[in-house]
């Protein structure tokens, strides 16, 4: 054992890169909210950027270390605490047989990853180590649990560059692909879409993402059931748009308008609720571009020794 | 209609085989898709078909939608947009235990349509019903068609739960709950095991475009294959 813990926060679960081709037996992608951030946590520790860490929504987290290793937290802006002093995120920290590691509830961004040298070690379903509590996949993290752990990479000391942190706001332009739907919906309703401010509502989980704004009306009462792209903005019989995540059901019967980019539900996933957003229209040929791009740019990151 | 291509994300487009689900379309979802997994090959990540499309997930860094709609639209051209109906496609045969005490909700049906209980079972039993989606949770299949002789709308008020492996109808679908959840359907009666229990990594009996059918057992032999009652 290399970690036991101590408090679990509101939803802390072990999530790998995510669980692909079983989507057929009604199994969700899951996987990181944060794609950019999960994979410089792993990639900070040394590992390869799929490797099973935490997600922790909203912080709270306290682990109590059994082992000397390395861990690194990426992602929401937690105070991070070892035996009660603070310390940095974006950079590995040493913790010794003992060690009091500490996460306090998120003052900026919604969802921190802590990634430890060799990953960690849980049961795999479907070829994936990710917890749907949904799906009856896992269940998230409680007191007492236990963190088994892989063979320690001896990563060297290291740190995100500064620039390359993310800045993290209350407000996001996201950016869609116009999908499904989109061509059969009134050019007004497309409109509102392009024009109108949103707001992130209290409902929005791993699932999905509800918006509160400016009503959408699709004209359209109900379309055959079909399968959901992840980034999906649904809209409900009421007008309100959906933005499905990661856990979200793999078909839907709710008329959708396409979908945001994968770098766009990164920044999603960091807005906490009451944060603005509008919605900028992309081409296909613009989003696989900026995804060729944004997958590119976290492979080729670089780090800094640490000061 | 000519089957169109849509977008659907920054890595993925939609396929709609006609406008509306039909016997012909069901039953080539799963030649469409084993089709367009042999010419993706490694660009593939996932396929989901339902009812009359198929959402098609690729690998970004390896091909874009450009050429994976015009991929997808040659392998429809090369069959007259009729892919031929897949060799595997097959009728999985069910057993269900129809009862009162398993299906509270037979007697509803049975006033809804002025008929008996056992009308029915058998009505139920007597149709084979294509598998036109399976998703709202892990290995849930929507089956169709319900013929109107046997079709009743969801309950007014759904259940809070709903016991794993119970048969259900709403409108003219039916469905096996593969595992215990809150549920609005018309609940008829039982599958003895458990058709999907994704812990245990077991793999589903049945695949969108095959064929179901029904097979009444008695209480003796849903409890010599595993079934559970209700504590009373």
């Amino acid at each position: 054992m290399t970690f036991r813990v101590i408090k679990s926060g509101p939803l802390t679960t072990i999530q790998d890169s995510g669980r692909y081709g079983y989507s057929h037996f009604g199994l969700t992608e899951a996987g990181p909210m944060d794609e950019r951030s999960f994979a410089i946590a792993n990639r900070l520790v040394g590992n390869p950027a799929n490797t099973a860490a935490l997600e922790i929504a909203l912080g709270g987290l306290t682990l109590e270390c059994q082992q000397n290793t390395t861990i690194a937290v990426t992602g929401a802006y937690c105070p991070l605490l070892i035996n009660g002093k603070a310390v940095a995120l974006w950079r590995t920290q040493r913790v010794k047989r003992g060690d009091t590691i500490e996460l306090g509830f998120a003052a900026l961004g919604v969802r921190a990853y802590l990634a430890i040298a060799g990953g960690i070690e849980s049961t795999q379903w479907y070829d994936s180590q990710s917890v749907v509590v949904r799906e009856d996949l896992g269940r998230a993290l409680e007191p007492g649990d236990v963190l088994e752990t892989g063979k320690d990479t001896q990563v060297a000391e290291q740190q995100l560059r500064f620039a390359d942190q993310p800045s993290l706001r209350r407000r996001a332009t996201l950016h869609f692909v116009g999908g499904y739907q989109w061509q059969d919906i009134p050019e007004a309703s497309r409109q509102t879409l392009l024009n109108e401010t949103f707001t992130v509502s209290a409902r929005n989980d791993r699932m999905g993402c509800q918006l509160d704004g400016p009503e959408i009306q699709t004209g359209i009462e109900r379309i055959y059931s079909e399968g959901i792209a992840a980034g999906s903005i649904q809209v409900t019989g009421a007008g309100t748009p959906i933005i499905l995540m990661r856990d979200r059901q793999t078909i839907g019967g709710y008329p959708k308008l396409g979908a945001i980019t994968t770098q766009s539900q990164s920044v999603l996933a960091q807005l906490p609720q009451n944060s603005t957003i509008r919605f900028k229209l992309v081409t296909p040929q613009m989003a696989i571009a900026e995804l060729r791009r944004y997958r590119e740019h976290i492979d080729n990151l670089t780090f800094e020794p640490t000061t | 209609m000519q089957p169109t291509i849509k977008p659907a994300g920054d890595h993925s487009v939609i396929v709609y085989i006609d406008e509306v689900p039909t016997e012909q379309s069901i039953s080539q979802l799963k030649s469409l898709v084993s089709l367009i997994s042999e010419a993706l090959g490694q660009q593939l990540l996932d396929t989901i078909a339902s009812y009359q499309s198929v959402l098609v997930v690729f690998d970004p860094m390896r091909t874009d939608h450009d050429t994976v709609t015009q991929h997808i639209y040659g392998i429809l051209q090369q069959h007259n947009n009729y892919p031929p109906v897949h060799t595997s496609s097959r009728i999985v045969r069910l057993p269900v235990y129809y009862d009162h005490s398993v299906g509270p909700d037979l007697q509803r049906i049975a006033d809804l349509h002025q008929c008996s209980i056992e009308d029915v079972v058998t009505r139920h039993c007597m149709n084979i019903y294509n598998v036109f989606a399976i998703g709202f949770a892990p290995g849930f299949a929507y089956l169709g068609h319900v013929e109107d002789d046997i079709a009743t709308p969801r309950l007014e008020h759904p259940r809070s739960e709903v016991a794993a492996g119970s048969v259900a109808i709403a409108d003219h679908q039916t469905a096996i709950y593969p595992k215990a959840s809150p549920g609005g359907w018309n609940i008829i009666g039982r599958c003895p095991s458990p058709l999907f229990q994704p812990h245990s990594r077991q793999s589903l009996p049945f695949a969108v475009g095959d064929r179901i059918q029904f097979m009444p057992i008695s209480q003796e032999e849903f409890l010599s294959l595993g079934g559970k009652l209700d504590d009373l």
